[in-house]
């Protein structure tokens, strides 16, 4: 068996996830390549040579795959895709537009949001926003996965793969990039943060959310939202966490004013341990927290904040 | 221009979902059924580029057994003109839907086809970039807002991070995002105006598609249980709690 990583890089940067996907196929086992492809990726093709296990990193670099559009990048893909058993990629938003495509042009069927690998052709996976949890097995001879990073503990730095240049390009007439809209952060990102603290419709309005950036200062930690926050225009939906967000998995995380929707807990159930700060002793986040903290987060927050 | 809107019949997303105690499937027995949410959002976007002027006719399709004619009948109530369905009793893969819709596509030559990006029962954000894929045209995924621009169509992304824009030739594919606007409710005469319009019904064979599925759902189980519950009385109990028993800060 051979396997293709899809590297996903951001702003010149190899991003943590791919140390994740790479441990993924790691559990399926076989030969393991990766594939970075963009415009200017030799340092993240370097970067990518150094995660353990990988055997050769293929580098496609061409202004046609700058920005990594799904068109370019998913035929790039499926040209390579006949040497391999599986085409893995992070189930980020980049994963998830990228490789549906490539299994299409393969004609062959794509497993979203993998989370665990019993052999090589099956697979678990989240369905009905995590309620449910699906064992699927492909007869596909090329498996396209895209998998969930939390669910899969990063490969090391170790290695010291070879890198190859791939000349063939490909063409694109379909879509253009017109301009990105990033929000800067100094934070770490949510998807991989080792903390998170959220905050919820308690939190009253987006400038209260202030009063989390000290607790997050202090853990290091990353800053999402409920769905209700982002419903309500606190905050940006890049900040969700939920069904419908981002799912994460940090060490710690700190619920803050959430009452509990089935769709925010989808998103944060993994957690190792869940604080949740709520007045409201009913709320249904405390049946799946470690500790429960029932109080005004107004005056716990500060004071949160004070002995941290 | 033409735009084609797909829906697809799902669990209410209201409902607590059961697993079956054979663990074969999810129990979907006399449970309330809704159209996708994030399909709600696709008719409105279509319905709002008619209103708009941009698009001259909406389609609804959906594809999936006789009941899903109501989630049908609830485009056409929302404003779609006339709708098609692909009937089936079988369970229809991303791909397999992928491939439907490549054939309504090529019979209806709409300018944009506009999906859901995920639907909440399988969760698999597949088949508007497969169908992109087999029919050859550009897809603005996770969109929060569409714009028509000449023989582009403008779409802003949600991506992780932020926002990303990109220009697509027409005719494209489109998923939406939670963001891209809020479905309105169906009024009672359009619901009533809704049952006279059209549904024009298909079976897979008609059109060429075996439904068949590479993937086989070997069981279904309920996720491990979250044991939670404790309280800590103050703020100081909780520090001293996640330092030395959790031990997850220092």
């Amino acid at each position: 068996m051979s396997i293709l990583v899809i590297a996903e890089h951001h702003n010149g940067q190899l991003a943590d996830s791919t140390a994740h996907v790479v441990a993924a196929a790691q559990a399926i086992g076989g030969d393991i390549d990766i594939l970075v492809a963009g415009e200017n990726v030799a340092g993240i093709a370097e970067t990518a040579a150094k995660l353990t296990g990988v055997a050769k990193v293929k580098v496609a670099d061409d202004s046609v795959y700058a920005h990594q559009l799904a068109e370019p990048v998913a035929e790039l893909i499926a040209g390579l895709a006949g040497d391999y058993s599986h085409v893995l990629a992070a189930a980020s938003t980049q994963g998830k537009n990228v490789l549906p495509r490539v299994a299409a042009l393969k004609d062959v069927a794509a497993l979203s949001e993998v989370v665990g690998v019993e052999s090589p052709d099956t697979f678990l996976r989240p369905i009905y926003a995590g309620n449910a949890i699906a064992t699927v097995q492909s007869s596909d001879a090329l498996k396209v996965l895209t998998v969930r990073t939390t669910a899969f503990d990063a490969v090391d730095a170790t290695g010291s793969a070879g890198v190859e240049a791939i000349s063939a390009t490909v063409e694109n007439t379909l879509s253009r990039f017109v301009g990105e809209e990033l929000a800067s952060s100094d934070r770490p990102e949510l998807g991989s943060a080792r903390v998170v603290v959220s905050g919820g419709r308690g939190m009253g309005n987006g400038e209260n959310f202030k009063l989390l950036d000290g607790i997050a200062d202090k853990l290091g930690a990353a800053i999402g939202a409920s769905r209700a926050a982002v419903d309500a225009g606190f905050v940006p939906n890049d900040m969700q966490v939920g069904q419908t967000g981002k799912i994460v998995a940090p060490e710690l995380y700190i619920a803050v004013g959430i009452s509990g929707a089935i769709q925010h807990l989808a998103g944060m159930k993994d957690a190792k341990i869940i604080v949740a700060i709520n007045k409201d002793e009913e709320a249904p986040i405390f049946q799946v927290a470690d500790y429960g903290l029932v109080g005004d987060l107004f005056e716990v927050l500060p004071e949160l904040e004070s002995k941290l | 221009m033409k735009v084609l809107v797909a829906v697809k019949r799902v669990i209410d997303y209201n409902v607590k979902i059961r697993v079956k105690p054979d663990h074969s499937d999810v129990d979907l027995t006399n449970v309330k059924m809704a159209m996708n949410p994030f399909c709600e959002i696709a008719v409105e976007e279509a319905v709002r580029l008619k209103e708009k002027g941009v698009a001259s006719e909406v389609v609804a399709v959906t594809i999936g057994p006789k009941a899903a004619q109501e989630q049908l009948r609830t485009a056409l109530a929302l404003g779609a003109d006339r709708a098609i369905h692909v009937e089936t009793d079988d369970k229809v893969e991303s791909l397999t839907a992928a491939k439907l819709l490549k054939q309504v596509v090529d019979d209806e030559q709409p300018g944009l086809t506009i999906l859901g990006k995920q639907s909440i029962d399988t969760d698999n954000n597949q088949t508007g970039q497969m169908l992109a894929a087999l029919a050859g045209m550009g897809q603005g995924t996770f969109a929060s807002e569409v714009q028509v621009e000449g023989d582009d169509v403008q779409v802003t992304r949600e991506i992780d991070g932020g926002l990303q824009t990109v220009a697509l030739k027409l005719p494209a594919v489109i998923t939406t995002d939670l963001r891209l606007n809020e479905p309105r409710y169906a009024k009672l005469p359009d619901i009533m105006k809704a049952k006279k319009k059209p549904i024009d019904v298909k079976s897979p064979d008609d059109m060429g598609v075996a439904v068949a599925s590479s993937l086989s759902v070997l069981k279904v189980e309920s996720p491990a249980e979250r044991q939670g519950g404790t309280k800590v009385a103050s703020v100081d109990e909780l520090v001293d709690k996640l330092k030395n028993e959790a031990k997850v800060i220092a």
